[in-house]
């Protein structure tokens, strides 16, 4: 049994069946690839896991529990974070505020009405964001707005945040994204970090195959919403049903 | 000091300072003199200023720190007055148990309110509240006229009650609002030289709950509440996904700033006891978002200055008329003074929101962050004169 069970889901989009009889399996404390051509329903598949779309049958189950009905905020507070293809961080606050929430979410849940309490006085808190800054490397940076950072900077500050709040599956939607080189193998070497130490499983959709064979320990290949097939990446890279789906049956 | 860094309590300081010597500060021009209209100095308008300021400064807490614009906050000012004016028709002319009810009543009021209309955000949201907004004001003027008294508003009359106070006074008249006996309307008058300062008891009580809601609103901002309200404005998505409910984070900066409506609503009453439907008009809930955005939402200053300007254009500006006029410009040439006066003339008197609205505009196109962006600059160019001063820019900023 993984940490995350997907079993037979289906997803339609008026006539277009986005996802078809999707079975997919976590082991926990993995590194888990999901691939695939351009509209092959990676995002959809995302969507589905954290509870922004709901599949029109099947089951997603997280550590024994079903995410399925819940809303985003309940799904991440069952302890699966993510991660954008752009960065979705608070642009008008500063970098130590931005690591602040989600200490204060992991701490107090979903809600909680401290309106007086000074900030400054949640020493425990205010302890744990620099800590994660630093683990970060953010922390000469922690008074700018978020907004005015680097793309690269901001991916490193949202992964923080991610991290601040303990999660036990973190997932990556296209993480390098749109990214020059010297910040995509940033992200690599961050994530490696990461994977080695935390007691984390991490799934990652990624187009970029660099990053894919640097960091997944599982691939998932998806073509038109069904799963081609799941192996380590040493046979993926081989796999003539791969190649196809890539590059066409002509190829 | 109490909870608050170095820069917020100076800030607080000026405002208690300012409020405390307001009879002062507002009344610059001696009695007689041909500036004395611009003396703002008389209780009436000095109480109006700081209950405006207190409306805004809610105001603000919603609108500053979430980004939801509710067009329909008069209503909870309205719902304050009639409260406190039940107050003292069934209970007793102390204003304070008024100004509870007001307070509970309104935060009743606006969890209704608001768990309805936060269903939606954005111009959706606005709409709700505006709807919601004017089916109070249509319901008080017309369906609730046993509890509103309809078209003629709330009054207090002989034959009320007041079980813990008196129905009508010794010499047989209406009984005047008090707190413990200090009636509301009492003023020391104080003739230096040609100048004269009132200190009204009244305006007083209102600059000290001013100062509470002041410092209620900076400890606000500050807090882990606040931060939660500045991150659903900055971006829900991401809120969402870090495990947070935006939803009952903003119902209570609904509910609250919908209480300091109801504080300020009160407040009117306790100072001249009647409440009227027209309180609840949306034009009413339109002016304390000019009032926000004119001073700079978001900031904890901006939305007392802006509160204080209106309130100061509408009724200062508005008693300069043609005759004022001719009187300044008597100097010219019979043509030339004509010429001008007739210029002037749509800008004055009852076309003060013309000049209003001119100036809205100017400050919202070339000063998006209000009265107290337009202060921060002027601030820079003078510090930018001393050379190694620029460091300190980042923290001059109030909360945006």
């Amino acid at each position: 049994m993984g940490i995350l069970e997907v079993k037979n889901v289906n997803k339609r989009f008026g006539g277009l069946q986005a996802l078809g009889d999707v079975n997919l399996s976590v082991a926990e404390n993995s590194v888990h690839a999901i691939i695939g051509p351009n509209g092959a329903g990676k995002s959809t598949l995302l969507n589905c896991l954290v509870g922004k779309l709901i599949p029109d049958t099947g089951s997603v189950m997280f550590d024994g529990q079903s995410v399925l009905g819940r809303t985003p905020y309940e799904i991440n507070q069952m302890g699966i974070s993510r991660v954008f293809q752009t960065p979705e961080i608070f642009g008008d606050l500063t970098v130590m505020e931005n690591m602040m929430i989600p200490c204060f979410a992991k701490r107090d849940g979903a809600f909680r009405l401290h309106a007086i309490a000074p900030t400054d006085d949640e020493k425990e808190i205010v302890e744990k964001a620099e800590r994660m800054l630093e683990d970060m490397n953010m922390a000469g940076k922690r008074h700018m707005p978020a907004a005015s950072m680097s793309r690269g900077d901001k991916r490193r500050l949202e992964i923080g945040m991610c991290l601040a709040q303990e999660p036990r599956l973190l997932l990556l939607d296209e993480p390098t994204a749109g990214m020059a080189r010297a910040d995509t193998n940033n992200t690599i070497d961050l994530l490696k970090q990461i994977k080695d130490e935390r007691d984390i499983t991490i799934a990652i959709i990624e187009h970029d195959m660099h990053v894919v064979f640097s960091l997944a320990e599982r691939i998932t290949v998806l073509a038109q919403g069904t799963p081609l097939v799941e192996d380590t990446p040493d046979n993926i890279k081989g796999h003539p049903k791969v190649r196809e789906a890539y590059l066409g049956e002509t190829a | 000091m109490l909870g608050l860094n170095k820069k917020d309590f100076s800030l607080l300081l000026v405002v208690a300072a300012l409020t405390l010597f307001a009879p002062f500060i507002l009344n610059p021009f001696p009695e007689g003199s041909g500036m004395a209209q611009f003396n703002a100095g008389y209780p009436d308008l000095m109480q109006r200023f700081v209950i405006f300021g207190i409306f805004a400064i809610g105001f603000n807490i919603l609108l500053g720190l979430t980004g939801y614009l509710s067009f329909g906050h008069a209503a909870f000012l309205g719902v304050g007055s009639y409260s406190a004016v039940w107050m003292f028709k069934l209970l007793s002319m102390n204003v304070i148990p008024a100004i509870l009810l007001a307070v509970v009543v309104s935060g009743l009021f606006a969890l209704v309110i608001g768990f309805i209309s936060l269903r939606r955000s954005g111009i959706y949201f606005s709409i709700l509240t505006l709807a919601f907004a004017q089916m109070s004001f249509n319901l008080a003027y017309s369906v609730l006229t046993p509890i509103t008294n309809g078209e003629t508003g709330l009054q207090l009359t002989l034959n009320d009650p007041r079980v813990l106070g008196q129905s009508a006074t010794a010499d047989g008249s209406i009984p005047v609002t008090s707190l413990f006996g200090l009636e509301m309307r009492s003023t020391f008058e104080m003739t230096l030289g040609p100048w004269l300062f009132q200190f009204n008891a009244g305006y007083y009580l209102c600059a000290l709950i001013l100062l509470l809601s002041f410092y209620l609103s900076i400890r606000i901002f500050r807090s882990p509440f606040g931060l939660m309200l500045r991150a659903i404005k900055s971006n829900q998505t991401r809120l969402n996904y870090t495990g947070l409910n935006a939803r009952p984070y903003t119902l209570a900066a609904f509910v609250i700033s919908g209480m300091y409506a109801g504080l300020a609503g009160a407040l009117m009453a306790s100072m001249d006891p009647l409440a009227g439907a027209e309180r609840m008009q949306w034009t009413a809930s339109g002016e304390v978002v000019l009032m926000t955005i004119l001073g700079g939402a978001g900031t904890l200053i901006g939305p007392v200055l802006g509160a204080g300007f209106i309130k100061y254009f509408e009724n200062i500006f508005s008693k300069i008329n043609d005759t004022v006029l001719h009187g300044w410009f008597e100097f010219m040439p019979d043509g030339l003074e004509n010429l001008i006066v007739g210029i002037l003339h749509p800008f004055i008197g009852k076309g003060w929101h013309l000049t209003l609205g001119l100036l809205f505009m100017l400050v919202v196109i070339f000063l998006p962050g209000g009265l107290v962006e337009g202060g921060q600059r002027i601030a820079k160019l003078f510090r930018r004169k001393k050379p190694d001063d620029a460091g300190d820019n980042a923290q001059s900023t109030p909360a945006e």
